[in-house]
């Protein structure tokens, strides 16, 4: 376990033995590092309207992955489908294969895979409850029995919160400001030490500070778990991400390294993008 | 020409805006007239005894209506407990289940139960709850308040949790919460406020209510123990006090009237004071 990952890896270590062993890969090169999703011929269907389209795509353990892609291109579908969140809307219906670690999706129960893939969405979401029952949230229903008071800690440490909040845990969320509800939620989704965390524009309703306050967290957090961000901001990709996947009306245009991907795309579509020609 | 038509259209605007306003203004006047009416002949007849002593035997002055007043609590309680479950139950079907038709048919019939006259729901509790015992009781009016309960019950606990954002249910279900869960730890607790208030609402209006309880609960001038006898209810003995000829029982059917509407009012400004204070949903 990297100590950077946590603000006190002593007790963090300590609190969260089960952690799980996923930290060898790092020592490995990038394209070596396992795949934690491969989704394999992804065509996903709104009723009859098709949103994406033979998508193809591995997602790489304890790495951030950027989605990015102009508005309707069905990045967010992709994402939402990850965690099978889109099942929540009727009639859609995807075909093709999502693997995570070598099992298929579909075969997972649906709580277990929510429980395994978190997620934070575009806007801030706390619950009506105090920041603490935010938290504990997750491991309440997931029937967590352990120190809730540790793992409530660590979670908002882990989401670089705790130090502004640690006086107040019994207040109410909605009392934070835009950018602490973001964290908290952020924290509420690792405290019950998801694999992967799907964001789905997480930073589009908060000012650049807190945004890049986000960034550094996640950049944090890839040691702990595998990191999947839709975002609408390439700066943010550029930045923050190891892998960017760029999409276009449905499709995948092109996957490559962050770095590779905004200096030299090998596609004309993804050049014109980043350039600000479209989107 | 023109002047003249611009004259006739600045006194047509003129003149419906009095109209309306008049409308608006009488709408107004005639709640502050019963009330002040009520304050009135209600006031000067209401003393301690009123709320502490049981009716006097006819011919004697004084006395008061202890036993009404416990008697409509009761009979509110009894049909708290009927209604209130099963509306909220059902309103959380209809929000958060409900398919298109099943739940249309169900909102419609509940829209419909809404309209049925009290007296009919009386006759209802009456061959339910009354015939097959012979006698009347709590019991039977507790049934048919709890009757009328439940259709504003059912629609408001349906809009409030309407209210509740869908990224709450997001963020809930997105933990690995089932729907079940997510309805019994998020939603409804989000929508807590709202549900509460249309019960408290439901239950204010029907506290008012006088035909169901005429020959269901009847009415009774001394203590009624227990739930299965006859019981004195605030309406019910206006009514029989306001129709009988002494001038000590109309003083007392005013003063009756007047901690009646007090109750009610006192519920409705709670309720909002609370929808106020904590929104009716509290958004994100």
């Amino acid at each position: 376990m990297s100590s950077a990952a946590y603000g006190d890896s002593a007790t963090a270590a300590k609190l969260a033995p089960q952690v799980r062993m996923m930290d060898s890969p790092l020592a490995v090169s990038p394209k070596e590092a396992p795949v934690r999703f491969q989704i394999s011929h992804l065509d996903f269907f709104y009723g009859s309207k098709q949103a994406v389209f033979d998508l193809s795509l591995p997602i790489l353990a304890n790495k951030i992955t950027a989605l990015i892609g102009p508005s309707g291109c069905g990045k967010s579908t992709v994402l939402r489908t990850l965690n099978r969140m889109n099942e929540m809307i009727r009639h859609s219906r995807f075909t093709g294969e999502i693997l995570l670690d070598g099992q298929d999706i579909r075969r997972l129960e649906v709580a277990g895979l929510r429980r395994r893939v978190g997620m934070v969405f575009q806007r801030p979401n706390p619950f009506p409850k105090s920041i603490y029952d935010n938290v504990a949230y997750g491991l309440r229903i997931n029937g967590y029995t352990g120190r809730l008071d540790n793992m409530v800690e660590h979670s908002l440490r882990r989401a670089a919160l705790w130090d502004e909040v640690k006086d107040q845990l019994h207040k109410s969320a909605l009392a934070l400001s835009g950018g602490q509800q973001q964290r908290l939620c952020i924290a509420r989704a690792l405290a019950v030490d998801p694999e992967v965390l799907l964001l789905d524009e997480p930073c589009s309703a908060l000012d650049p500070v807190t945004t890049a306050k986000i960034e550094e967290l996640l950049f944090h957090l890839k040691d702990g778990c595998t990191i999947v961000i839709v975002t609408h901001n390439m700066q943010q990709a550029a930045r923050a991400s190891d892998f960017t996947a760029f999409m276009l009306d449905g499709k995948l245009i092109e996957h490559a390294e962050t770095s590779r991907l905004f200096t030299t795309p090998s596609d004309p579509r993804t050049e014109a993008y980043i350039t600000g020609r479209f989107g | 020409m023109s002047s003249l038509r611009l004259g006739w259209r600045k006194t047509l605007n003129a003149v419906m805006l009095t109209l309306t306003g008049v409308a608006a203004l009488a709408v107004v006047s005639v709640l502050l007239f019963i009330f002040g009416y009520l304050l009135y002949h209600g006031g000067k007849s209401l003393n301690w005894d009123f709320f502490t002593k049981l009716p006097k035997p006819v011919g004697e002055t004084g006395g008061g209506m202890a036993n009404a007043i416990v008697g409509s609590l009761k009979l509110l309680l009894l049909a708290a407990l009927m209604g209130l479950p099963v509306g909220l139950m059902a309103g959380v079907y209809l929000a958060e289940f409900g398919g298109t038709t099943f739940a249309f048919v169900i909102r419609y019939t509940t829209d419909l139960l809404n309209g049925v006259p009290s007296i009919v729901i009386g006759i209802f509790a009456y061959s339910l709850a009354v015939l097959p015992v012979k006698h009347f009781s709590a019991l039977a009016g507790g049934v048919a308040l709890g009757i009328m309960v439940i259709p504003v019950t059912v629609r408001s606990t349906e809009e409030f949790l309407r209210a509740v954002p869908v990224n709450l249910r997001e963020g809930a279900m997105a933990l690995g919460a089932s729907k079940w869960r997510t309805i019994a730890t998020v939603v409804l607790p989000a929508a807590s406020g709202g549900i509460l208030t249309g019960m408290l609402l439901a239950l204010a209006r029907v506290a008012g209510e006088t035909a169901p309880l005429l020959f269901t609960a009847f009415s009774n001038r001394f203590w009624s123990p227990g739930w299965g006898q006859p019981i004195a209810s605030l309406p019910v003995m206006i009514y029989t006090y306001a129709i009988a000829p002494y001038d000590d029982w109309h003083r007392q059917a005013w003063a009756a009237g007047l901690v009646l509407l007090a109750l009610v009012l006192v519920a409705n400004l709670g309720c909002r004071l609370i929808l106020n204070r904590r929104g009716a949903i509290r958004s994100v």
